[in-house]
């Protein structure tokens, strides 16, 4: 028969069942099992919160929980698969198709899933990508959410982990999904309100808070010499030439390292001011001493950071803050900021090609992609003009008449040639090609394409890919920073050499850059401890930081 | 363990007056390099004691690129490896040589 | 509301002890110029046990021993580099401790030694050789200070100062110790292995620094001065200290004795170090980890004055 409003009918079915367990919206935490079991179908598609920080931890755990006879065949559309429950849904038959974003502590078992073919898999996507297929073609039935607080109509207060929470919610809700919340604790009135109460079906409250990985911080502790040169190479040699003010950096230790020099390093460049001002960016511990000495203007994030509460309430000028004063962070916004507004992304990766084509895929892992490849790449539907861009934009194209010409996002790659165990960071072939082979995938898990790439840093110098005319060039500019790798020993020291000339590589001693002054003592923080003096004893970090 | 001597011939006598230098620790992922002044002016040799075989090559490529750029004729340098990255091991190298031609004061 | 324009950004200190390598807190903090080394890595006086393992050595086997200055007068040091093997004690770095210790008990008017503890006890690969250290190198502290040198020790490594290491600092004249600095005999894995994660949980960082961190250690009089993580507070805590600390002889026997029933019968029953300090008449004891230096130590001087009698 045909009809309008299928959907509609369906959710009332579904919400009716649920409501039986309910009183009101809420739900006692030991009847989520059995909520589950009345509001999803099998077949559904459902999408059980969790990324790269925060966790709907108790809702995993009843989903796993789940009697494989009422609930099986899911097909789960979700950012992050990151607990132990999120894969025993698909050894359990409970769930078996699979779109997402990120794995990283699962990545081992999840490689060895998807060998064995216990999970079938749709794609791995980037979090914007997935956040976009929500409203097209992966639009969940059933969302299983985190916040912080619930008031009894369903107002919920996510705290500084708002996160991915508004996409799926309003992908859910508006297309006659059933929404359900697992909530820290249910208040009377919440201190704002992030998700309103009318987009959300059930409430259940969790014996204790969801979980949150303090993912983005970077103990300056472990910072190395290397990591420390390179970073100076990239102020001095990306940074400062194309005035990059605005910008997203990655999560490893050599942006840290950058960030722990601006303002000491940086400074003395007389770079205040006129870089690194502005970012799409969490958070990081390690960005306090450049907020502190005057350097960074405002900060938009994806999501919170543990610790960093009280010193983000403290500093509103700088952070996106609520009227309770607590971060507002947006994953989907802030990847949106990241893709059009910022002029650079910098971050890092596991391995590079000869052509610039970069992987974290390794044949025993898969890690997913999560934000970077959105980050790390040309948005070719941006159409506002910076310094940064059009320059990069002029490098690539001289000859090109400057209106008719597009200007470039800078995507750089800042790496170190050997990565851990000595395992060599350049290489002739991606792991991720074994692994597209074995998987008969139509597409290589590739984190950062070759035509997207700029820049490659690493303790051996900068290659700019924008200068490089030929594909042999491209190849002997990476040859040229891959160090004392197969890679880099089988460069050919004439065509660097010229490269070296037209300043298409960059070696430490052409910026006028001694690696024996790469020294800690550059470093604005060498501990934790002294990230939490700088804040003025508001950072406030996790206990597993702590060394005092 | 590994071990591995080079003997090379250098440019020019290395600066300075310390008879010899130490730069640092045999640690994970570090290194130490004992730097000594024992040799004719236009020799120099390279010792290395490492725990990670099969980086021959590596070690070779690091040797003769610090030869060719510090010069460091009349030394002997020792090493003692940790596992050390290729690049630290360059690094320390350099340090050592910076430490040796110090003057003494 | 804080204008921000009046936060004072936080200076970090230049000469961070916890950073610095066993040769250059010796370089550092002696008088410039003044250290003279004894067996030095030219010697090539390696541990003769680690090749068995097939794992790297190093040439002064991890310790540094010599002759210095400190404000114009001599002393001989030893500093344990906390790095190469966790500063642990081997048949060769046990006895350059040991030959140093007694040239102390044999040197003519006595002169100090100061002990830069870096290390997690006996070297597990040469055990029986560091543990029979361990005894001789106890053996010729109490011969030195019986000579009439002051030994003191100076914590705040990396490695802490553990096992083999805490007992030997218990048979120093004094000890300085910084916030990173850790004292114990066994470590938190070693009491969560044998006794359980409900006694001792050692991945709760906050519980290992408060239970054998500076803090409590001066607090319970475990250590004779709590400094900041600095090359020259260290070096104004081992004058200091070389100034006042006891001599060895059966009066500070008596006090020590004295102040260690007194210590038990106080905190016996205790279950946490926070106990211990609200039990020393600390009005906000759980605020103790996270004050500076100067007030910790304000409220440390008023809750226990170092007495310079024990030890």
């Amino acid at each position: 028969m045909m009809g309008w409003n299928k959907a509609q009918a369906a959710r009332h079915v579904r919400r009716a069942a649920g409501a039986a367990l309910a009183k009101g919206k809420i739900v006692e935490a030991r009847d989520t099992t059995r909520l589950l079991e009345a509001v999803i179908r099998p077949g559904d598609r459902v999408c059980l919160e969790g990324d790269n920080q925060k966790q709907a931890d108790l809702l995993a755990r009843a989903l796993a929980a789940a009697d494989v006879g009422k609930l099986h065949d899911l097909h789960m559309v979700q950012s992050g698969v990151v607990l132990p429950e999120h894969l025993d849904l698909f050894d359990k038959g409970i769930a078996r198709k699979l779109d997402y974003a990120f794995s990283g502590p699962q990545s081992t078992r999840i490689a060895k899933m998807l060998f064995g073919g216990k999970i079938e898999l749709g794609a791995v996507h980037t979090y914007l990508e997935l956040f976009a297929r929500y409203f097209v073609d992966l639009t969940p039935h059933v969302a299983l959410i985190v916040a912080v607080s619930a008031d009894r109509d369903g107002n919920l207060f996510t705290g500084p982990n708002t996160e991915d929470t508004p996409t799926v919610v309003e992908a859910t809700a508006f297309h006659d999904g059933i929404v359900i919340a697992q909530v820290n604790e249910i208040v009377d009135k919440v201190p704002r309100v992030d998700i309103p109460g009318d987009r959300v079906d059930f409430i259940v409250k969790s014996d204790k808070p969801f979980y949150v990985e303090p993912l983005f911080t970077r103990d300056p502790g472990a910072i190395t010499e290397a990591q420390i040169l390179t970073a100076m190479m990239a102020i001095k040699g990306i940074y400062a030439p194309y005035g990059v003010k605005r910008l997203n950096h990655g999560i490893g230790f050599n942006t840290a390292a950058i960030e722990l020099l601006l303002p000491t390093y940086a400074e003395r460049l007389g770079l205040k001011g006129k870089i690194a001002t502005r970012f799409a960016l969490n958070p990081h511990p390690t960005l306090i001493p450049a907020i502190e000495s005057g350097w960074v203007e405002q900060i938009h994030s994806f999501g919170g950071e543990v610790g960093m509460e009280d010193y983000i309430r403290a500093r509103p000028d700088i952070f996106f803050t609520g009227i309770d004063g607590s971060l507002r962070s947006n994953r989907a916004i802030c990847q949106t900021a990241g893709l059009y507004a910022c002029d650079m992304f910098i971050g890092s990766t596991l391995q590079i090609d000869l052509l610039g084509n970069s992987s974290t895929v390794t044949t025993s892992r898969i890690a997913g992609f999560g934000g970077a490849p959105n980050m790390g790449c040309d948005p070719h539907g941006r159409r506002h003009p910076s310094d940064a861009w059009l320059l990069a934009g002029k490098e690539a194209a001289p000859d090109m008449p400057a209106p008719l010409r597009r200007g470039r996002k800078l995507v750089v790659q800042i790496v170190e040639s050997f990565g851990d165990k000595n395992v060599p960071t350049f290489v002739e072939k991606l792991d991720a090609l074994d692994l597209a082979e074995k998987l008969n995938l139509e597409l290589a898990p590739i984190m950062v394409y070759a035509d997207d790439v700029t820049h490659i840093v690493s303790e051996a110098g900068i290659a700019n890919l924008l200068l490089c005319r030929t594909r042999d060039e491209r190849e002997q500019a990476i040859r040229a920073v891959a160090g004392y790798t197969d890679v880099g020993r089988g460069r050919d020291k004439k065509m660097v050499q010229q490269l070296r000339e037209r300043g298409a590589v960059r070696w430490p001693e052409d910026l006028g850059i001694d690696p024996l002054d790469a020294d800690r003592s550059l470093l604005a923080a060498r501990s934790v401890e002294d990230l939490v003096h700088w804040s003025g004893g508001l950072y406030a970090a996790p206990s597993r930081f702590r060394n005092w | 363990m590994e071990t591995f001597s080079y003997r090379q011939t250098a440019g020019r006598r290395s600066a300075g007056t310390r008879a010899q230098a130490i730069v640092g620790v045999v640690a994970s992922g570090n290194l130490e390099v004992l730097v000594e002044r024992v040799l004719p002016d236009t020799e120099c040799q390279i010792d290395v004691s490492t725990p990670i075989s099969g980086f021959g090559k590596v070690w070779e490529a690091v040797v003769a690129d610090f030869v060719e750029r510090r010069s460091p004729g009349g030394l002997k340098l020792s090493i003692n490896d940790g596992g050390a990255r290729a690049d630290t091991v360059a690094l320390r190298l350099a340090q050592a040589v910076r430490l040796i031609e110090e003057d003494m004061k | 509301m804080t204008d921000q324009k009046t936060v004072t950004p936080f200076q970090r200190h230049t000469s961070s002890w916890y950073e610095s390598s066993a040769r250059d807190r010796v370089r550092l903090l002696l008088d410039a110029g003044s250290f003279r080394e004894f067996i030095g890595p030219e010697a090539r006086e390696m541990s003769p046990h680690l090749d068995l393992f097939d794992l790297p050595k190093q040439f002064d086997d991890g310790i540094v021993v010599g002759r210095g200055m400190l404000g114009g007068k001599p002393l001989f040091v030893a500093a344990q580099e906390g790095r190469f093997m966790g500063g642990a004690f081997g048949e060769v770095h046990g006895a350059k401790l040991t030959g140093l210790l007694r040239a102390a008990r044999d040197t003519r008017p006595a002169i100090p030694v100061l002990i830069l503890f870096d290390t997690g006890g006996v070297r597990l690969q040469e055990a029986n050789a560091g543990e029979l250290s361990i005894s001789e190198i106890m053996r010729a502290l109490v011969e030195a200070r019986t000579a009439g040198a002051k030994v003191v020790g100076l914590i705040g490594g990396r490695s802490g100062c553990y096992g083999g290491g805490g007992l030997i600092a218990g048979t120093c004249s004094a000890l300085a110790v910084s916030e990173h600095g850790r004292i114990a005999v066994s470590g938190p894995e070693v009491i969560e292995t044998n006794r359980g994660i409900e006694e001792f949980d050692s991945k709760d960082k906050s519980l290992v620094w408060r239970t054998m961190g500076g803090r409590n250690r001066r607090l319970i009089g475990g250590a004779d001065a709590f400094v900041d993580d600095t090359i020259e507070a260290f070096r104004a805590a081992a004058l200091l200290l070389i100034e006042r600390a006891p001599a060895f002889d059966l009066d500070m026997l008596k006090a020590e004795q004295a102040r260690l029933t007194e210590r038990l019968q106080r905190f016996g029953d205790c279950a946490d170090a926070v106990d211990i300090w609200a039990r020393e008449g600390i009005a906000d004891a759980r605020s103790v980890p996270g004050l500076s230096t100067e007030a910790f130590t304000a409220i440390a001087d008023k809750a226990r004055e170092p007495r310079y009698d024990a030890r």
